[in-house]
């Protein structure tokens, strides 16, 4: 792990939105690490805070009364209540962002190649005809064919896609430091999902870009990223190198997802097991562990307050009482089938 | 909650039309008084008097004496204009809610038929709300009227008479159905997509039962929303026509046809003109607010809006 | 697109005659209605009601009728009024149409104007009590009466603060043509145009907030605030220019309705010779060619200014281009 101070650092962040007199709190106590040039993982189920975590460190949230607390250094800045004026000068310079849908994300009444000058214009001190020639540079290198036509082209005219490697395109043209993707890919069938991931994990190298993979597919996190947080009804389940929670997952949470995900080799069990249940609404969340109605291993002790997260491994913490009760879960063994 | 309350409050005032007229001003509203005169702080004063005014020649009625009889003073024919206010808006308010009940549920059934039965008679529908549209309301509303009006007409067994007030009520019903059948069509479509009404016709419910017990009640906030809007509409339409002579006609008296007497007027007594224009304002402005937040308040669509 | 411009064709062509039956049939097929009389006028004379008649063709089929009549209006334009000795009722459109136009055109330019600023700067403040009192501004101009409107703007105008120094400029009522006088036509238009733009401006406030504040939750939003674009530039540029497109087909229908007669009671009441004046003029004479000419004529403008709407629609939605 290097040494050197993590890119971005997010402390106990909680985001809580006024709900019929009172505050529910959608986004509790998430803290992580990321560092130059690294993939992390954010997983969850849908609803479990992903896009709100996301939005509130880009300072996106605009909902009336909405509360962020905690704090989120950014290369040592403070993006918690930074004010919006700075906000947006790192805003689609330093930090980028793509989102889930491309269909719906681009303005529908210009084209591709406006939007993305439009981008770079708003940074940096560029003639039109400058801008443009970067934004066809960029939709070239993210394997956009014909990129010189394709920018002149509306968003509706586009495949899914290439409307994402526009995306792409878009944040990464002003090389910021670190990329938050939204589900990039849940958007998309399969093998345009594969190639997108690719696209994805080549930017390291070629952008030099870290990224913030946020997604609810085990799968996708053992393929891309070197280290994983997963998020359970707005609360960390477990957090540590991608390799160790899939190999020795500490949290029932883990477990199950794992459970879920389809071998890629070998034959394919008839039903894979899924959990059972739903994730709470985040108004009614269980005073204890917000797993507890659904988790096998549920008892006394986990009922009274969320457990806290606790070190199970080298970089490796898992929200649940089991580890400190000297029961934790069983190894499943290393993670083999799934890494790409 | 407001809106209601002034709503309620205008509604009752026009009831009490004849109390105030008889018990409270001692005027007759409908009869022409210009030799009458008045006690006014123990003077008797004509009710037409002469003025000075170089645009208006001539004898004038009496401005407002914010007494109880002509409390707004008299007309062009010498009767009192607080009196006729109350009674015109008795029809005034009749007449717009009739035609918004009668509109709705026109609409209600052109809409329901057109988005449930679907196919030809959608298209059938749709175009003959598209060609009433394409004339101007106020126009169409005009045309019906000069036509009505002019004499009586005959619709099988029923006759309505040149002076009925229910020409001006069928009238305006009938140029705002396309307004309120599109929506009502929008939602009957979305219903039909719903899940209770695919599962009712594959159990094999008949089509009118379907209509009848699951898209009607259904329906019932789309037109509850849309009741106060046409009323407004309704409203405004009738004293357009009144002002034109072509709605409620002489010596009924209505929000619209006081406006049209205080024309001439409107430089020496524009008390006349004023207060039933006024009257329209409050009410109309209160239907609306209370179809703005009927409309807040029932449209679940929006009111979920999540950030991702 | 060629295609779709024939079909779109096609469309206006039908609506434009169903428009015309629909005028002739609320004209002329009235049940227990004779329309000689209505034509001929009151009182009058045997001879004429029978020339009447015969030149109409009443004693004749209805579809015959209505024949007679498309081609009165439109090939021979010989329609003419009975009551008003026989005065050829087409060109006395085309004289009055510029009248309507100056009125109608004056007050789009304001309402326009006046209701994408206050719609755009509700939306930008939304939830404040500038929004609220904007939007509550906006109400009431929907809930007046436009002619009482008028009254009372000539009650200030004309009358009783007409010699203070705020009001003397406005001329009498009347009309002043542009080409004789460009100053004269304006004044005397001033008035009417703020007059008529009060409740279209009202309306397009209200739907323009209400079309920005949905848009602030699209995702397109979204992303341009991500971009890190100024708020002004995102609700400008991206959610104001997206707005244009409802608010363009909306502007288009208003637009076409006013030009083409739905603004007589502003003309009435400040004696504007236009198109909507003639009809009233006609009306209180119970001239039924005149009435039915002019009625025809503004739903012909309304059938016609839609197709055109849908053409500007074609530059302004790139869907739209493609869809179709
Ligand atoms: N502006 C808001 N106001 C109130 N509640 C919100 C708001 N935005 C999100 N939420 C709530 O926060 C919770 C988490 O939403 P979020 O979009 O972060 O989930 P997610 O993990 O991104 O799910 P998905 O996989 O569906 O994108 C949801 O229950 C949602 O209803
Ligand atoms: S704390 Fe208890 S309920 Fe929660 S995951 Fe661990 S064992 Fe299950
Ligand atoms: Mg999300």
């Amino acid at each position: 792990m290097p040494a050197d101070p993590p890119l971005l650092a997010v402390r106990d962040l909680c985001v809580s939105f006024p709900a019929r007199g009172r505050m529910v709190p959608i986004v509790e106590h998430v803290s992580l690490d990321l560092h130059a040039g690294e993939i992390v993982g954010l997983v969850g189920e849908s609803g479990s805070g992903k896009s709100v975590t996301a939005m509130a460190l880009m300072g996106l949230i605009d909902s009336p009364g909405v509360r962020v607390t905690g704090s989120a250094l950014f290369r040592g800045r403070e993006l918690v209540g930074m004010p919006q004026r700075q906000l947006r000068r790192l805003r689609g310079r330093d930090i980028a962002m793509i989102f889930q849908d491309p269909m719906t994300a681009f303005t529908p009444v210009y084209t591709i190649g406006w939007q993305i000058d439009e981008q770079i214009r708003a940074h940096e001190k560029l003639s039109r005809h400058a801008a443009r020639a970067r934004t066809v540079k960029l939709l070239a290198d993210m394997g956009v064919p014909d990129p010189a036509h394709m920018a002149q082209r509306y968003p509706h005219q586009l495949s899914g896609g290439l409307r994402q490697r526009a995306m792409i395109a878009m944040a990464l043209s002003c090389s910021p430091a670190l990329l938050i993707a939204d589900e990039p890919t849940t958007a998309l069938d399969v093998t345009v999902q594969a190639q997108i991931l690719e696209l994805l994990r080549r930017l390291r190298g070629t952008h030099g870009a870290s990224i913030l993979l946020i997604t609810h597919d085990m799968g996708v996190v053992a393929q891309t990223c070197a280290r994983t947080l997963v998020l359970y009804s707005g609360r960390m389940a477990e957090t540590g190198p991608t390799e160790a929670v899939f190999d020795r997952p500490g949290h029932p949470y883990t477990a199950a997802l794992l459970d879920a995900i389809p071998p890629l080799y070998g034959p394919r069990p008839d039903r894979l097991p899924a959990i059972d249940g739903i994730p709470p609404q985040p108004a009614d969340r269980p005073a204890g562990c917000a797993f507890a109605p659904r988790c096998g291993h549920a008892h006394e002790t986990c009922l009274p307050a969320p457990p806290p997260p606790v070190p199970i491994g080298p970089g490796q913490q898992a929200a649940c009482v089991l580890p400190a009760e000297g029961t934790p879960l069983p190894p499943r063994g290393p993670m083999t089938e799934c890494t790409a | 909650m407001v809106a209601l309350g002034v709503l309620a409050l205008m509604a009752l005032a026009s009831l009490l039309a004849p109390l105030y007229a008889h018990d409270v001003a001692h005027t007759d509203p409908f009869a022409s008084n210009v030799a009458g005169t008045i006690m006014l702080d123990g003077r008797e004063v004509d009710i037409m008097q002469p003025n000075d005014n170089p645009l208006h020649l001539g004898l004038s009625p009496i401005g407002p004496t914010w007494r109880a009889a002509y409390l707004l003073g008299a007309d062009s024919q010498g009767r009192d204009v607080a009196a006729r206010l109350l009674y015109g808006g008795r029809n005034s308010l009749l007449i717009a809610a009739g035609a918004a009940v009668l509109c709705l549920l026109l609409a209600g059934v052109a809409g329901i038929a057109a988005g449930f039965l679907g196919g030809v008679v959608d298209t059938l529908l749709s175009r003959l709300m598209d060609i009433m549209w394409a004339v101007p309301v106020y126009l169409f509303a005009i045309s019906l009227s000069i036509v009505m009006v002019s004499q009586s007409v005959r619709l099988g067994p029923f006759v309505l008479h040149a002076d009925s007030l229910l020409i001006p009520v069928f009238i305006i019903a009938l140029v705002y159905v396309p307004y309120a059948a599109r929506p009502i069509r929008g939602r009957v479509l979305a219903l039909r997509q719903a899940e209770f009404v695919t599962a009712a016709r594959g159990l094999g419910v008949p089509v009118w039962r379907i209509m009848l017990r699951d898209i009607l009640p259904n329906l019932a906030t789309t037109l509850v929303m849309l009741g106060p809007l046409v009323m407004a509409l309704a409203l405004l339409a009738e004293s357009a026509l009144s002002f034109l002579s072509l709605g409620v006609q002489a010596p009924q008296a209505s929000w619209g046809t006081i406006i049209q007497d205080g024309e001439g007027l409107i430089y020496t007594r524009p008390m006349v003109a004023i207060a039933p224009g006024l009257a329209i304002v409050i009410v109309v402005l209160a239907l609306n607010i209370l179809g703005d937040g009927l409309r807040d308040a029932l449209d679940v669509r929006d009111s979920g809006r999540r950030a991702s | 697109m060629m295609a779709a411009l024939l079909r779109r064709t096609g469309q206006t062509v039908l609506v434009l005659f169903g428009v015309s039956v629909l005028v002739f049939g609320v004209f002329f097929a009235t049940p227990g209605a004779d329309p000689t009389a209505r034509i001929a006028g009151r009182n009058a004379a045997p001879q004429v009601m029978e020339k009447v008649r015969h030149e109409y063709g009443f004693d004749r089929p209805l579809p015959v009728q209505y024949a007679i009549m498309m081609k009165k209006l439109f090939i021979t334009r010989d329609l003419a009024s009975y009551t008003n000795r026989g005065q050829a009722v087409v060109p006395e459109i085309m004289r009055a149409a510029p009248v309507t136009a100056s009125l109608v055109c004056g007050a789009a330019v304001l309402w326009v104007t006046v209701s994408i600023f206050m719609g755009t700067l509700a939306a930008a403040m939304k939830d404040t009590w500038v929004d609220r009192g904007l939007m509550m501004l906006g109400l009431v101009g929907i809930s007046i009466p436009v002619f009482w409107l008028g009254q009372v703007a000539n009650l200030v105008t004309q009358s009783r603060y007409h010699d203070t120094w705020l009001f003397s400029w406005v001329p009498g009522l009347g009309y002043v043509p542009f080409a004789q006088d460009p100053l004269g036509w304006f004044r005397a238009l001033v008035i009417p145009w703020v007059v008529l733009a009060v409740m279209f401006i009202g309306i397009y406030s209200r739907v323009l907030r209400h079309d920005l504040v949905a848009l602030a939750g699209e995702d397109f939003m979204r992303t341009a605030r991500a971009k890190g674009l100024s708020p002004m530039r995102v609700l400008l540029r991206h959610g104001l220019r997206t707005s244009m497109v409802t608010f363009v087909s909306l502007f288009g229908l208003d637009f076409a309705q006013l030009a083409g007669g739905g603004a007589l009671l502003t003309e009435v009441v400040f004696g504007l010779p236009g198109v909507g004046r003639l009809t009233y003029r006609a009306l209180t004479m119970l001239d039924l060619p005149v009435i039915m000419a002019t009625v025809m004529y503004s739903a012909i403008f309304v059938v016609l200014a839609n197709a055109v709407v849908d053409v500007v629609y074609l530059f302004l939605d790139p869907r739209v281009r493609d869809a179709r």
